[in-house]
């Protein structure tokens, strides 16, 4: 459930990295006053596990399809928000690098969907309240599957918030809602259950660790700040939200404006257009309206005003000149490779 | 000087777990010599080396390096003195690359720049791996990591140079080579080992360890003579002696 | 293996790479940090009907790949292993939008299908910047400039780690895959049990392992501050390399370059 570059707007994209690169500031802060200095090793040691557990895949039950360790809830428990947020960012920041996972402007969004959410809201609300000192099973098990449902069901509902907002994908925020809560139910019980196993055996065999997460206290003028944090973040990403419907008129308007537009454009019939159309009617994902064609100037000029970037009059220009430039650009390539080639054997 | 001693004194360690791990140990091991210790595999090799610079501290009795006993409040002066070679060598090599690996010692000492550079290049020269300079450590062979790691300790120029399983996972030809290295080094030598054919060609003095206690202490050929002890202790002779 | 298996033994490959030695290696992190950064903000600022004029930014990875000898193969097999959730998120537009927006020659376009493309290139651009500054940088130098920029010390110090350490655990965790893979006759997953089991016996290998990199640390003087030397430095032609791609960038944002040398030849 990583987002992805290709799916957001610059202004979602930057209002996320500003929230996450503040939060790793904060973070960053908070563990310089406190952090005992062995938990350094431990905190890149811990991001590399979550790495390593994910390379192993899990049967979610019932579904026969396979998922892996998020791990932010984990972590929070083992080392604390701070710390865990900082390492959970770290995997992602990798990730994104290496893996090419989610991309650079996304990985503003990864970190806040799924570090924010399971170390800052889920971990200090949900798990420490309802696991409490106890050290019970059950409680602890409760915990933490609550806590990891409502983690991964606040970082999927970040997804989508993300994808509607920027606007490059169609779907809707109920469509896409729709689809992205139910499979994070799923994933996050078994998340709770097996973070609720790990930690269990965690606590037999280095206890030690665990007062070191779980016995730090969350001071309450610093615990108002992360809150508040959270609130600007919630502003800022409304005000970008506001910012983007105004620029961009709301898509079902101007859907309607365009086949309003078109409404007296005739398909020619026969031909290539007619088996063209009965293809489009099998595979149902070319066009259902009638076929345009381009030959209306009057038309064009309309459609430019609307939007000027895909007017069919430009279409053609369009297509030419990208041709070209790839051409040209694919050129550019090869002579530069050539050029470091022949200085790499004169050097040699 | 006296400040390469290395001694310990009714020396006794339980783990947390209420494992028994140390029984009164002693010993007392002087300037330049080279000791082995030896024993079956929980024996308790590894902590005896891990009091030696203060990573666990002594429940009773004490470690002295010099003079000076091992506590909380001398721990940084005396890992400045005791080089410390780990089993694993992933663990003792967590930076980017090699060379900055070799400076992190020097770097913490304070040194200027210049003379860290120069601390990197002499370390590297003298196990001959100059060539690995930039390279990361995790893309280095058992045996290259294994000399980078000794690269590291002697960096920090410690007098005493503690090794736990200086030659685990090394082939046949990394072991050689890692013999000879050692043995051109003038330093305090204490290596807890498996391989009693390293101690045979390493070390003039053996220490065997059982169950925690000092099983016996004297010269390597005399301990690897008594067969019967060391079957007692659960080990063999070395290769070369038998036959 | 498993995809991420394979992935991982990549990141070997895209390492070997950064360790190499052209003019686009030599660049400063930092240059290079912040011209990535202007590409994938000027692509992704376009609007999502964008085609042609997306098309020009590809000059910026076609250029620095041949520059720096990054094989166009890795690249594409990257691409190929993580578009799965940007193409299953964008392919559902062609369902959604079908508003004809335009016709190519006879053939009508519907809106979802253009935007569809859009995202394609979106996706292709902004994933190869991304393996390109890693592949000419290094996950060093990334962090170096970024540390440089402002990332906080803590952060840049365990995400080194973190990404040392990633080869040796990921390695355990492989093995142990493998060791359950050869004792279990269904070829299956495990089931959420037994995987917890697995994961909390890897945590404590790796706490085990944190702790003994902590001894290590301390051994050599650790006192909680990272040192590091940094020998790069920014020199003439790092600004020029960045003023320069700035500079195209802006004009590929606001002129579409191929829709004019289109028009050229189209009238
Ligand atoms: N962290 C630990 N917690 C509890 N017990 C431990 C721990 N480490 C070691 N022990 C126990 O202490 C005893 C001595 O262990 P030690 O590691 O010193 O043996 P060793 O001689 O180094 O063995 P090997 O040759 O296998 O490395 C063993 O019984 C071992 O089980
Ligand atoms: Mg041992």
């Amino acid at each position: 459930m990583h987002m992805a570059d290709a799916l957001i707007s610059p202004a979602v994209g930057g209002t996320m990295w500003v929230v996450s690169a503040g939060m790793i500031a904060h973070a960053s802060r908070r563990l310089r006053k406190t952090l005992d200095e062995s938990h350094i090793p431990l905190m890149g040691v811990m991001g590399a596990f979550i790495f390593a557990a994910q390379m192993i895949n899990f049967t979610i039950p019932g579904t026969g399809s396979s998922g892996h360790l998020g791990g932010g809830l984990l972590l929070a428990i083992l080392l604390g928000p701070d710390a865990a947020f900082l390492a959970i960012a770290s995997v992602l920041f990798v990730q994104a690098l290496f893996f090419a996972d989610g991309g650079l402007l996304a990985l503003g969004c990864n970190i806040f969907n799924l570090g924010l959410f399971p170390c800052y809201l889920a971990y200090p609300l949900v798990y420490r309240p309802l696991a409490g000192k106890n050290t019970g099973a059950r409680q602890v098990w409760t915990a933490s599957v609550v806590a990891a449902v409502l983690g991964l069901q606040a970082g999927a509902l970040g997804v989508v918030f993300e994808t509607v907002m920027s606007g490059i994908s169609e779907l809707s925020f109920k469509a896409f809602a729709s689809l992205m809560l139910p499979i994070h139910l799923a994933i996050g019980v078994v998340e709770g259950m097996v973070t609720a196993t790990v930690v269990s055996v965690v606590r037999h065999a280095h206890p030690e660790i665990l007062r070191h997460g779980s016995g730090e206290r969350l001071a309450g003028s610093s615990y108002r700040r992360v809150l508040a944090g959270l609130l600007i973040a919630a502003a800022l990403t409304g005000g970008a939200l506001a910012w983007f419907a105004s620029a961009h008129p709301d898509g079902l308007e101007w859907a309607v404006s365009g086949i309003t537009g078109r409404e007296e454009i005739e398909a020619p019939k026969g031909g290539v257009h007619a088996e063209l159309a009965a293809v489009q009617e099998n595979v149902a994902i070319l066009p259902d309206y009638g076929f345009a064609t381009a030959n209306s100037d009057g038309e064009a000029k309309t459609e430019e005003a609307a939007w000027p970037a895909v007017s069919a009059g430009t279409t053609v220009s369009g297509i030419v000149g990208g041709v070209l430039t790839l051409i040209v650009i694919a050129l550019s390539g090869w002579v530069v490779k050539r050029r470091s080639e022949t200085r790499k054997v004169a050097a040699g | 000087m006296s400040h390469h001693l290395v001694e310990a004194r009714n020396l006794s360690f339980s783990y947390p777990d209420g494992t028994p791990a140390l029984k009164d140990v002693n010993f007392r091991i002087t300037h330049g010599e080279s000791v082995a210790f030896i024993g079956a595999s929980g024996a308790g090799k590894s902590t005896l080396i891990h009091h030696l610079n203060g990573y666990l501290m002594p429940q009773a009795g004490e470690v002295r390096i010099g003079e000076v006993p091992v506590t909380r409040e001398t721990v940084s002066g005396i890992r400045r003195t005791v080089g410390m070679l780990f089993q694993d060598p992933d663990d003792q090599l967590f930076m980017p690359t090699v060379s900055d690996d070799v400076a992190f010692g020097p770097l913490n000492l304070g040194l200027p720049r210049d003379e860290v550079d120069q601390r990197v290049t002499d370390s590297l020269s003298v196990v001959g791996i100059e060539h690995l300079r930039d390279r990361p450590p995790y893309k280095l062979s058992g045996g290259e990591k294994r000399a980078a790691a000794i690269a590291c300790v002697i960096a920090g120029a410690p007098d005493i140079l503690a090794m736990d399983e200086p030659s685990s996972d090394l082939d046949p030809w990394s072991r050689r080579q890692l013999i000879q290295l050692l043995a051109g080094f003038k330093h305090t030598k204490i290596i807890a080992t498996h391989d009693l054919d390293l101690a045979l060609d390493l070390c003039e003095r053996v220490i065997v360890l059982h169950k925690g206690e000092v099983r016996k202490d004297g010269k390597t050929r005399e301990i690897f003579s008594d067969e019967e002890m060391l079957l007692e202790c659960h080990l063999e002779k070395p290769l070369r002696m038998q036959t | 293996m498993s995809n991420l298996e394979v992935h991982f033994h990549e990141i070997g490959v895209l390492d070997r790479i950064a360790a190499g030695d052209t003019f686009v290696h030599r660049l400063d992190p930092r240059s290079k940090l912040l011209a990535t950064l202007l590409f994938i903000v000027g692509v992704v600022s376009f609007g999502k009907y964008e085609v042609s004029a997306l098309l020009p930014f590809f000059l910026y990875p076609v250029v620095m790949a041949a520059a720096s000898g990054m094989p166009a193969g890795l690249l594409g097999r990257k691409l190929l292993i993580v578009a799965p959730f940007a193409l299953l998120v964008g392919i559902l537009n062609p369902f959604l939008d079908r508003e004809i927006l335009t016709a190519i020659g006879p053939v009508p376009v519907s809106g979802g299908w253009i935007s569809f493309t859009s995202i394609v290139f979106r996706f292709m651009l902004t994933v190869s910047a991304a393996l390109l500054l890693v592949g000419t940088t290094g996950i060093h130098g990334v962090c170096f400039a970024c540390e440089k920029l402002g990332m906080p010390r803590v952060f840049a110090v365990q995400l080194l780690l973190l990404y040392r350490y990633l080869f040796v655990l990921a390695d355990e965790g492989i093995r142990m895959f493998r060791a359950r893979s050869a004792r279990s006759f269904s070829g299956r997953a495990p089931g959420p049990g037994l995987y917890a089991q697995m994961i909390g016996t890897l945590l404590l290998r790796a706490i085990a392992r944190a702790q003994r990199i902590y001894l290590a640390m301390s051994c050599r003087g650790f006192d909680g501050a990272f040192r590091s030397r940094t020998p790069v430095g920014w020199h003439v032609r790092d600004t020029a390399f960045l003023l320069v791609w700035a500079a195209f960038f802006t004009v590929a944002r606001c002129v579409n370059i191929p829709e004019i040398i289109g028009s050229m030849f189209v009238q």
